[in-house]
């Protein structure tokens, strides 16, 4: 569904990704683990079109989308849930989630959102969309993408700085969504949590992927694991 | 009611009665509701752009001057102008923003200024190259002629009607702005303008529209000024000095901010004829100074 080859990018004078190469096929849930900085939201930036400067290949569903704008990549199919929530404080929590325009049909009703997301729900009249809780931000930013019927979904460190029990939440929604046919590609650095939701797992280095694990091999890699994360 | 109105007291050895402060004050609130209007454009522009618009005095002018236009070419009377009139101009400024301001987007603001400042220059240069510095005449539509007593004062109809028309469209842009989904998608963009992209949002053309229609809202109120001033090149310039500083004294970027804040400090300044007459042409920079002193944001700024 979304194939990646050679792709590099530069902020400024800094070249950040050195001919990253990976792919994501429909239906699957697809992590990104690395330490801080090896490149992952640079790669998610990348293939947003969020990045100064790309070259390279950026395929989905087999269309070229590097001269593509940001707008035009959503409008394909992708949707981005950022690093930082990107909540609106000047929006309020309804408006927060009813703003990325839907760009296909079959995307989750407001109803299903609040479903997953009950907490949402009871906070939807709050007038400014950063005076919630950080657990419940995250699950506005991820529930406003479920809307847009964007069925390719970047998803950059949901579980940062979050307590278990929304971390617990968070994983439901991925297994959930995933069921219901959305493909994930997920930047982590709990590799702890990846491994409760995905199918496979890139690492990165220093702006490259280094490995691919399949989720079933996990286990048995745990010690390269451990070196590649430096935990 | 009479006592009351012709009641008099003495503030520096001026004698002032009642009826002199409420017609004054209401009188004001014409030359506010060109601040207003002016400053919300200006204030929706610097959300969006970041550029502060220095030619919106210019704008405001070719409102006038297309209302001129629209009667003396084309025999298209006040009314139907006070639509196509900042429409055409609005198009005029879109254009503008499309082929030289959204050049500058990258650059720091202060050519973003410098870039409009000389646009101003350049608009009212042709102006007067066509239509000299002397002024055309515009005459109040037929229905608006005459006047009311108010009691305190007889208020020309036209006036009010410029209080009024300006008011509505003050509200309705704050409406759209403030409890619309486009009022929202705008507000998310001033916020994080790439992500709103990234949702799928054509920011650029978003950006183009918003000039539009800040330049739209100075055109409205040139036309809404062609009867009362005389329609000239440099109509803009009395007026602009004073925008600004009701948009630093409301709040940069600020929506009801500089609504409230143009009609108020048209209301000061009337109120100002009044007590000390000398200075009603810098009461507004005295209460800039003053706002700029104790809350440095403007009445209406928020916190960075």
């Amino acid at each position: 569904m979304l194939n990646i080859k050679d792709l590099n990018a530069w902020y400024g004078e800094s070249h950040i990704l050195h001919g990253v190469d990976f792919n994501v096929n429909e239906g699957e849930v697809v992590t990104l683990l690395g330490r801080n900085g090896a490149g992952k939201t640079t790669t998610m930036k990348s293939i947003m079109g969020l990045v100064p400067r790309r070259e390279g290949h950026v395929t989905f569903k087999g269309a070229e989308t590097i001269g593509m704008m940001p707008n035009q990549i959503a409008r394909a199919g992708i949707a981005i849930c950022p690093e930082e929530r990107g909540i609106f404080g000047s929006l309020s929590v309804t408006e927060n989630l009813m703003l990325p325009p839907i760009v296909a049909p079959g995307g989750l009703s407001v109803d299903e959102i609040y479903s997953l997301f009950p907490n949402l729900k009871e906070r939807a009249k709050t007038a400014h969309g950063t005076r919630l809780s950080g657990g419940e931000q995250q699950m506005l930013a991820i529930g406003r993408i479920l809307r847009t019927g964007a069925k390719m979904l970047l998803l950059d460190e949901p579980t940062e700085g979050l307590a278990p029990v929304i971390v617990q939440q968070i994983g439901r929604t991925i297994r959930e969504i995933k069921n219901r046919g959305f493909t994930v590609l997920l930047v982590e650095q709990n590799f702890r949590f990846a491994a409760t939701v995905a199918d496979r797992h890139y690492v990165m280095e220093h702006g490259k992927i280094i490995d691919m694990i399949p989720n079933a091999q996990l286990e048995a890699n745990m010690d390269k694991l451990h070196d590649y994360l430096g935990v | 009611m009479q006592a009351f109105l012709s009641y008099s007291f003495s503030l520096f050895g001026t004698p002032i009665t009642v009826s002199a402060l409420l017609g004054q004050g209401t009188l004001g609130l014409i030359n506010g509701s060109f601040y207003a209007c002016l400053s919300l454009g200006l204030a929706v522009i610097f959300g969006m752009l970041n550029i502060i618009n220095f030619a919106h005095g210019a704008l405001f002018m070719m409102g006038a001057f297309a209302s001129w236009m629209l009667l003396n070419y084309a025999g298209i009377g006040y009314f139907p102008a006070l639509l196509l009139a900042p429409l055409l101009v609005g198009a005029f400024g879109m254009l503008l923003e499309k082929t030289i301001i959204s050049r500058l987007y990258k650059l720091d603001h202060l050519y973003g200024l410098l870039l409009t400042f000389g646009l101003a220059l350049v608009i009212q240069g042709l102006f007067r190259n066509y239509y000299g510095s002397s002024g055309l005449p515009y005459r109040i539509p037929a229905v608006l002629q005459g006047a009311t007593n108010l009691g305190f004062m007889y208020m020309p109809n036209y006036r009010g009607w410029v209080v009024l028309a300006a008011a509505i469209v003050c509200f309705v842009t704050w409406v759209t702005i403030e409890k619309t989904s486009l009022g929202a998608t705008l507000r998310a963009a001033t916020e994080n303008a790439p992500l709103v992209q990234a949702f799928g949002v054509n920011v650029p053309r978003l950006i183009t529209l918003t000039y539009g229609g800040g330049v739209a809202l100075a055109a409205f109120a040139g036309v809404l000024a062609a009867p009362i001033y005389s329609v000239n090149p440099n109509m803009g310039d009395n007026f602009i000095n004073t925008v600004f500083a009701v948009v630093v004294i409301g709040g940069m970027g600020s929506i009801m901010g500089s609504i409230v804040t143009g009609f108020g400090l048209g209301v000061v300044e009337g109120l100002t004829k009044v007590v000390y007459p000398q200075a009603s042409a810098t009461v507004v920079f005295v209460v800039m100074v003053i706002v700029l002193l104790t809350r440095p944001r403007g009445l209406f700024g928020k916190a960075a």
